[in-house]
């Protein structure tokens, strides 16, 4: 295990390395530098033109510059945004990485869950009206012109209804006597999510290992006591109306997110399960009496889990990916968004950085997803 | 005498023999396909497109006038105001810039499949080459192929194709192609390679190997036409992608297109009409719902197509 996760972990850095080469690449392959800035400028003098290009090291060979470029990633220093000028690449990059981390986490959460759901019924009731209508509104979500659908909801949701805010990540008349600041609050709030899950989580592993009976009530009162217990910690300390304000912004771009993506889990979840369906000891299950409910959720299911558990990988780029779309729509201060407006207003250094973190993101999500897999499926021993 | 004269008169019959098989197996799979209905539905649309991309040539040079007609340059003189409401000499009526919307549709329609076209036909080129080669030579050929196809699949699509709109001038034609290199070296190549180590394994690869094929021949003979039902597959989902990234990227006005479906909305969005949904909705509803139903078109086709080939979804 140990060894497999070092050898991983090595696969990884190198493809990071790859992947870094060939952001330098691209960059690099355009022609001109920084300097052809000023070259239009007649006022401008050719020493001082040579100045600056050895004050940004420009005239140094390509090797040298690529070598101080990978020391410059590794360090975490990508130089200066144009547009946000005076601040550094890497502390915009701080402030707005959690943001899409904390969007995309619940995002997926909700959809693999809601697909894995849907995709199990409609997998039992192969060629059902049910079907045909679930996997054609699924797919149709699923590539829906993702702006579209956004304002549609946006539109439909906050215009129109009036029930959520148009976009943005706070409410700024709300924010302008706070307390505290933003990006404080929300590091607290995803501590507290991160809490929540794993007492939740230790809860539900307690209850399905030691078979205890009644188990799903303990589950949901547990549930209902932890979420109860937080909203009380939050109320005390008088910043609770504050992160709601972040929640109430959160959940369209959530709910959007969730609705194009759940339809890639349902389909394979669906496909995974009429595999694992042939198999003999469904047969033993269903000969051995057990009801439909049973064979479906705790036979099939679980077994048809592992591919979907593997997409998860795909789904979560996906949603990374497509989340720059979103993030763009619902001008949600995130990576995507970022990334979005730095490449329309041609700040490199930030477009650079921005995509490089992707990058990195995706990779770490491998990472994590090859971990996943290990605990989930027993036969595979490393 | 006789020998000689035996393979001649064979050959025909042999090639009529393979060719009565290949027409008994596509008028199987024909209506396997025809049972899954979603297919059905995904081809209608494909075909409704392919009509209205292929009439606007013919409409452009008989019916419709160019100087108030042409998607980009043209300008409705007959309306007073722009954007104008549907009416019967623009049925799905003007943009903020006076040119008419259902040209603009139709004209984007070509472009979209042409774009798709190329994207699918890239990606499984390379798909189909690079899994052959990997699976076939296995080792070291493979590990690199496979490693390197590892990074492509990791590579964030979307945001790629951003990054390099804004450094290079991107059109049409070089979208395509940048996402028919990355798909081919990426998603495309691991899952041809699975297949084809199902081929390699194969009696007749070896039988080719006895009988003296060398690899190419072995490669592009033998294993390559095994692949192609489900590079054909493959190719469905890519113009799906190739589509919609297009889209995405006009509507963001990184594009240098002169016009497409995401432009259209891009327009619309530039000119201040993106929130009146109700009020304005053939700007926003006419191009996003061609893209979804194009899109999600292809994608069904894929799907269905899926039943037919994988022997593992087929009914009991």
């Amino acid at each position: 295990m140990a060894s497999y996760l070092l050898s991983r972990t090595i696969q990884i850095l190198l493809t990071l390395f790859a992947f870094i080469c060939i952001v330098f690449f691209l960059v690099n392959a355009q022609p001109g530098d920084i300097s052809n800035v000023y070259a239009m400028n007649p006022e401008l003098p050719p020493d001082a033109r040579e100045r600056l290009q050895s004050q940004f090291g420009l005239n140094q060979p390509l090797w040298q510059q690529f070598l101080v470029y990978v020391k410059n990633v590794f360090t975490g220093s990508f130089g200066l945004s144009f547009s946000h000028y005076p601040r550094s690449v890497a502390d915009v990059i701080a402030e707005r990485l959690p943001r899409t981390v904390a969007l995309f986490f619940t995002a997926t959460v909700f959809s693999f869950y809601l697909g894995f759901m849907l995709g199990k019924i409609i997998a039992w009731k192969r060629g059902g009206w049910t079907e045909y209508a679930t996997t054609l509104g699924g797919v149709t979500l699923y590539t829906v012109f993702t702006p579209w659908f956004a304002l549609m909801m946006i539109w439909l949701f906050a215009f129109k209804a009036g029930w959520f805010p148009i976009g943005k990540f706070l409410d700024p008349v709300l924010w302008r006597e706070a307390p505290i600041e933003a990006n404080t609050l929300f590091g607290r709030m995803m501590l507290t999510a991160l809490a929540l899950s794993i007492v939740v989580f230790a809860v539900f592993l307690a209850t399905t290992r030691l078979r205890i009976s009644g188990a799903r009530l303990i589950q949901l009162g547990s549930l209902v006591v932890a979420v109860g217990v937080m909203i009380g910690i939050w109320r005390a300390t008088g910043t609770g109306n504050l992160a709601w304000d972040i929640i109430k912004h959160m959940v369209l771009p959530v709910l959007t997110l969730t609705l194009i993506s759940f339809a890639g889990t349902m389909l394979l979840t669906r496909n995974s399960m009429l595999e694992t369906m042939r198999e003999d000891f469904v047969l033993a299950a269903r000969a051995k009496g057990l009801p439909e409910k049973a064979v479906r959720d705790k036979h099939v299911a679980r077994n048809a889990l592992l591919p979907v558990v593997t997409s998860l990988v795909f789904s979560l780029a996906f949603a990374i990916d497509g989340g720059v779309i979103i993030e763009s729509v619902f001008s949600w201060p995130g990576m995507g968004q970022t990334l979005v407006a730095a490449a329309i207003a041609e700040d490199l250094p930030l477009a650079v950085g921005a995509f490089v973190f992707v990058g990195i993101f995706v990779l770490l999500a491998h990472l994590a997803v090859d971990v996943i897999y290990v605990f989930l499926d027993p036969r595979i021993r490393y | 005498m006789a020998v000689e004269v035996a393979p001649q008169s064979a050959a025909p019959s042999l090639r009529r023999v393979r060719f009565a098989l290949a027409m008994r197996s596509l008028r199987e799979n024909w209506s396997l396909f025809l049972g899954t209905r979603i297919g059905v539905i995904g081809l209608a649309i494909i075909l409704f497109y392919l009509v209205l991309a292929l009439s606007h040539p013919i409409l452009m040079n008989t019916v419709w006038d160019e100087r108030i007609y042409d998607p980009v340059v043209g300008y409705a003189f007959d309306e007073t105001r722009q954007p104008a409401p549907p009416s019967r000499s623009h049925l799905l009526g003007t943009d903020p810039l006076g040119r008419d919307i259902l040209s603009q549709l139709m004209h984007s329609a070509r472009s979209e499949f042409l774009l798709g076209l190329l994207a699918a036909v890239v990606t499984v080129t390379i798909g189909t080459t690079v899994g052959a080669i990997a699976a076939y030579y296995g080792g070291v050929v493979d590990t690199i192929l496979m490693r390197f196809a590892d990074l492509m699949v990791m590579m964030p699509g979307i945001s790629i194709l951003i990054v390099l709109s804004a450094l290079i001038g991107v059109e049409h034609f070089e979208l395509a192609l940048i996402i028919g290199i990355l798909s081919g070296f990426g998603g495309a190549s691991i899952l041809l390679k699975s297949q084809a180590l199902s081929v390699v394994v194969k009696p007749y690869i070896e039988a080719a190997r006895a009988a003296g094929g060398g690899p190419a021949h072995i490669i592009f003979i033998h294993i390559v036409p095994n692949l192609l039902p489900l590079s054909f597959l493959y190719m469905m989902f890519t113009v799906t992608g190739a589509i919609f990234s297009e889209a995405i990227l006009s509507f963001l006005g990184l594009l240098d297109v002169r016009m497409s479906w995401g432009l259209m909305i891009h327009t619309t969005e530039a000119a201040g009409y993106l929130l009146q949904v109700g009020k304005y909705w053939w700007l926003i509803f006419p191009a996003s719902l061609s893209i979804t139903l194009l899109c999600s078109s292809f994608y069904l086709v894929g799907r269905a197509m899926d039943e037919v080939i994988n022997p593992r979804l087929r009914r009991l």
